[in-house]
């Protein structure tokens, strides 16, 4: 089958990251980078070149057809975890011919070729439930915000030139223009236009390199700050049982487990206080917990009622060396009660939004947006059938990304918008 | 008094899925009885006097590649031909003609008299014959019963037909009378799924009344295309049609009535096409356009009636005179008939697998309007498709399915089949994907290979391709040898870049800067060359980077066709959504393709349902 590759280790800062390449000519396509790799199941040292430059000194590894996971040639490329590196290797590997593996089609490709067990294959109907439960995740996350209204509107747009191309061809024995109307093109060179703008701003090891952000939100007193402390384990928060003592927001940088993250220690959300520049912390700490990849929900209740809620956010009870713990997460800053599980928690949540992200959006959509671009780079010299050939590419590019375009859509434009019909 | 009677393939109605359904069982060698209530039935058009046109055209160019009988029937009583979209691609080009009614019908009359295999009986089908849930055959009025392997049922729009003109309502036609009820009784009692839509018609003119020189004139092509790759040149005289309009007053008329159409009064529920909408819908949606172009078409050479395309109507036949008369050229016209609308069950085609069978009802086809489509194409395409199979079928051979990959055939079977139909389904190129190499210049390429293997395509269609085959591929490997340095062909005046690349002779041929002295100068060998053959050189070549491009697409749908889910059982898949599981159960697709078609189809649910249906083939 063809060649497909994905990073096989979770997306992010980890030690190493692993590459695999599976399908017809995957050795030929890593030995172009990486050198001959002669015996299979040999781990070798090599520097990784690329157009002549060292991208990263790597441990590749072979595997025959018939002796691998799926059950074709595949090759495993270690990489030091860097996003930036994996993201430069995978773009040498799109140019070798290789693309983007979907989602559980190593496994696919492993069951298809009968190198897995029925067992196992029991156990994948879980995993791409999974994986699915993650994407559509991601999509909801994306649909709340603003790609779902960017690609709303380049939907509608590409309906309307399709629909206008679709009318010329199809119903050119009718009283319609015969030639594409000019106004298709503009449509397109709109969306290009919308497309490469979306591309540019767009990095997909950012947000992983960036890292996360977790807001530390709650009530005044509710030991915010402590929590902050303990984990920094030292005093970088002012922490006094004074209401209203944490004005700015703090930042504490961490290391969890591979994943960069970090906390934000901010001001005790309350309504009624006089002082002004608590009222901008509050402001502040609102703005900044809102903008946070996720919150922790810290107060003596374990309960949440202060505007700052979103969809998977965690509750958790503070002070429970003072208090009686009627929560499923109660932590103690003093005694540290706790705090281990609440970071696990944190993890599991932020890790599993890095896989699910790393393995649909990024470099997928990435990829779809960019084929979409080179599709729609069509002039108004090609013919009606041509251009809708263009279009359909881009529907099929875009597919995943914002919904398949189907001959309906057009055909519900051309009935709504041509009086069509001898 | 019973008589049996017993044959291979019995087809019920001879319209134009009963033709096509037929002939193809017959040319596969299996005894065919064919059953319609009166010899007029025979290949009638029932609507408009016209076949072919975009996507139609394509779809009778498949039948004819398959060796089926409407493009011959259609190129014998055609009596103005036009290739649409001349300006466009050749992707995009469609043959249409007019057609002369009773030429038409004698044509296929004639056919059925000498063909072999096909015994044609004036009867009416009362009902069907079952044996332990199979249908084995049908009853007919005269107490006969015609027992047989597999039955096509082929008979239109008989399903409950209602005829409305104005508030003026009755049983549609033939279909309505007592014993034909028995037959949808049996239909009713196999618990298919059923819908109702609606068609309509105008009202017919007599074309003696027309003052037709006042009209602009839309004659026919200088050079007529033939639908039939075995015929050159048209066989009976040709005509014109004529253009007129519709105006403010025709409009006023309309509007100060609309209460009295059966559309607008309430009568009719049923969905109609919206490309075909009626005078009523289109003063209404589009209030702002001030004139609908008609097109006046002779209905034949010794025929008077005139069919004006563009105004079908469910008004009163008092309103219909009054609109029409209103009209430039039409002010003294006489009304032969009144348009009317049609309302009728079909069988939701999503009950049928991609054989046009029943799904769990063996040797038991469907094909035509009674599953929702319109056209004489489009059933024509599927009567040929239930033909093929039903004779496989008798014959105890695997079922063919035709990828919506290799023709339009194919696209409108996986359409029906995987979607369903919300309106009168009507064939666009736009439905085909792959319509840059779907085109009608190389039907007969795609499909007369294959119809040959099955049987359907006989010898001399066989030879007939053959020849031009061999022709083609010579010539394209003697121009593909030949090979052009961007220099070489700088000094010949072809604008190339100097990029290092050898372009070889095919290629050259889709360059839209070349001139023709230019190609013959690099390439004298194409002086050689038929004109039919250098035509699908030029197209082939024209879209030669797209098709390239596509044959990834191609063979992905390729092999989710291959994979079968017959026996895969849904409700143990734990990881489908409730929904999928709902639709996949409902509608049971027979290939990973069918289920791809599903609307809301996810790729992780389709990677189960491969894995399912791995597991099935191994255990």
């Amino acid at each position: 089958m063809d060649l497909i590759y994905a990073e096989a280790t979770p997306p992010g800062r980890g030690g190493v990251s692993v590459i695999r390449l599976s399908g017809d000519g995957a050795r030929q396509a890593a030995e172009a980078y990486v050198g001959p790799l002669p015996v299979a199941r040999m781990a070798y040292l090599r520097d990784l070149v690329d157009a002549g430059e060292i991208i990263d000194q790597v441990l590749a590894l072979r595997f025959d057809a018939g002796a691998s996971f799926t059950g074709e040639e595949v090759v495993e490329l270690h990489l030091h975890g860097a996003p930036v590196v994996v993201r430069r290797v995978e773009d040498a590997l799109l140019r070798a011919g290789a693309r983007h593996a979907d989602a559980g089609e190593f496994t696919k490709r492993a069951f298809l070729n009968g190198r897995m067990d029925l067992s196992e294959i029991e156990g994948l109907g879980d995993l791409l439930a999974a994986e699915t439960e993650s994407q559509r995740k991601l999509a909801i996350r994306a649909a709340g915000g603003e790609l779902a209204k960017k690609a709303a509107l380049w939907r509608s747009l590409l309906i309307e030139a399709g629909a206008l191309v679709a009318v010329s061809v199809d119903f050119a024995d009718e009283d319609v223009p015969d030639e594409v109307p000019s106004r298709a093109f503009e449509l397109i060179d709109e969306v290009r236009l919308l497309l490469q703008q979306e591309v540019d701003g767009f990095s997909a090891a950012e947000q992983i390199r960036k890292g996360f952000e977790v807001a530390i939100v709650g009530p005044p007193n509710a030991g915010k700050s402590s929590l902050l402390n303990r984990l920094a384990k030292r005093d970088v928060a002012i922490v006094s049982d004074r209401a209203g003592t944490t004005r700015d927001v703090l930042e504490l940088r961490t290391d969890l487990k591979g994943l960069a993250v970090t906390f934000l220690d901010t001001a005790g959300l309350r309504e009624a206080t006089d002082d002004d520049v608590e009222v901008i912390g509050i402001q502040r700490a609102r703005d900044r917990a809102a903008a946070a990849d996720l919150r922790i929900h810290l107060s003596d209740s374990g309960q949440t009622d202060l505007g700052v809620w979103y969809d998977g956010d965690l509750v958790v009870q503070g002070r429970a060396d003072l208090n009686v713990i009627h929560h499923k997460i109660a932590i103690s800053a003093v005694t540290g009660t706790g705090v281990q599980r609440l970071l696990d928690q944190v993890f599991e949540i932020l890790s599993q939004r890095a896989a699910g992200a790393g393995l649909v959006s990024h470099m997928r959509q990435r990829l779809e947006i960019e084929q979409a671009i080179s599709d729609l780079n069509i002039g108004d010299d090609n013919s009606a059938e041509v251009v809708a050939e263009a279009l359909r590419q881009t529907g099929v590019a875009l597919d995943r990304l914002i919904g398949r375009i189907e001959v309906e859509d057009y055909l519900d434009k051309i009935f709504s918008s041509f009086c069509i019909g001898k | 008094m019973f008589h049996v009677k017993h044959c291979d393939v019995i087809v019920v109605g001879a319209g134009h899925a009963g033709l096509e359904a037929a002939t193809a069982a017959a040319r596969m060698g299996c005894s065919v009885a064919l059953l319609t209530m009166r010899e007029s039935d025979i290949g009638t058009l029932s609507c408009n006097p016209a076949i072919g046109g975009l996507g139609k055209g394509h779809l009778v160019r498949e039948i004819d590649a398959l060796d089926g009988v409407m493009g011959r029937l259609a190129d014998e009583a055609g009596i103005q031909f036009r290739l649409l979209n001349r300006r466009k691609g050749p992707a995009v080009q469609g043959p249409r003609a007019q057609i002369d009614r009773a030429l038409y019908g004698a044509a296929a009359r004639r056919l059925l008299a000498d063909y072999q295999g096909i015994e044609l009986h004036l009867c009416e089908v009362t009902g069907l014959a079952m044996d332990q849930g199979r249908v084995v055959g049908v009853n007919t009025a005269r107490g006969e019963t015609f027992c047989c392997r597999a039955v096509i049922l082929t008979t239109g729009t008989f399903l409950n037909g209602m005829i409305h003109i104005g508030d003026a309502t009755r049983p549609a036609g033939r279909w309505g009378d007592a014993t034909s009820k028995s037959l949808a009784r049996d239909l009713e009692d196999l618990a298919l799924p059923l819908g109702r839509l609606k068609t309509g018609t105008p009202p017919r003119l007599d074309g003696r009344t027309i003052a037709w020189h006042l009209l602009s004139e839309q004659r026919g092509d200088e050079e007529p295309v033939m639908f039939s790759y075995l015929n050159v040149a048209p066989r009976a005289q040709q005509v014109s049609c004529g253009i007129t309009e519709t105006n403010e007053r025709t409009h006023a008329i309309i509007r100060g009535n609309l209460s009295r159409s059966a559309m607008y009064g309430g009568q009719i529920t049923g969905r109609g096409p919206r490309y075909c909408p009626s005078i009523e819908d289109k003063v209404t949606r589009f209030a702002d356009k001030s004139s609908h172009q008609i097109f006046l078409e002779p209905e034949g050479l010794h025929d008077h009636t005139v069919y004006p395309n563009g105004i079908s109507t469910s008004l009163p036949p008092d309103v219909q005179e009054a609109y029409v008369r209103s009209i430039k050229g039409l002010e003294d016209s006489v009304l032969l008939q009144p348009g009317y609308a049609v309302e009728y069950d079909y069988v939701d085609p999503t009950a049928l697998d991609a054989t046009l069978a029943v799904k769990n009802l063996t040797g038991f086809y469907l094909a035509g309007q009674i599953n929702g489509t319109t056209g004489y194409e489009e059933a024509a395409a599927q009567g040929i498709v239930a033909g093929i199979n039903a004779a496989l079928f008798a014959k105890g051979a695997e079922p063919v399915a035709f990828s919506r990959t290799e023709s339009y055939i194919g696209v409108l079977i996986d359409d029906l089949v995987t979607r369903g139909v919300t309106e009168p389904y009507r064939m666009f190129t736009s439905r085909a994907e792959f319509r840059l190499s779907l085109r009608a210049d190389n039907a007969d390429q795609r499909l007369t290979q294959k119809g040959f293997a099955l049987g359907v395509v006989g010898e001399a269609r066989y030879d007939h391709f053959a020849t031009r085959q061999q022709a083609y591929v010579a010539a394209r490997s003697s121009l593909s040898a030949k090979r052009f340095s961007p220099n070489e062909l700088r000094a010949s005046g072809v604008e190339v870049r100097l990029d290092g690349h050898m372009r070889d002779g095919f290629s050259l041929l889709g360059y839209q800067s070349i001139t023709n002295n230019q190609l013959t100068k690099l390439l004298p060998e194409l002086d050689l060359i038929s004109a039919t053959t250098r035509i699908q050189l030029n197209n082939d070549a024209l879209y030669h980077q797209y098709t390239h491009r596509q044959e990834k697409d191609v063979a992905r749908i390729k092999e989710n066709e291959s994979v079968s889910l017959v026996d895969v059982d849904y409700s143990k898949l734990s990881s489908l959504s409730g929904e999928l599981l709902e639709k996949l159960t409902r509608r049971r697709p027979s290939t990973l393709a069918e289920a791809a078609g599903i609307e809301g189809m996810t790729p992780a649910a389709l990677t189960l349902l491969v894995i399912a249906a791995g597991m099935r083939r191994r255990a």
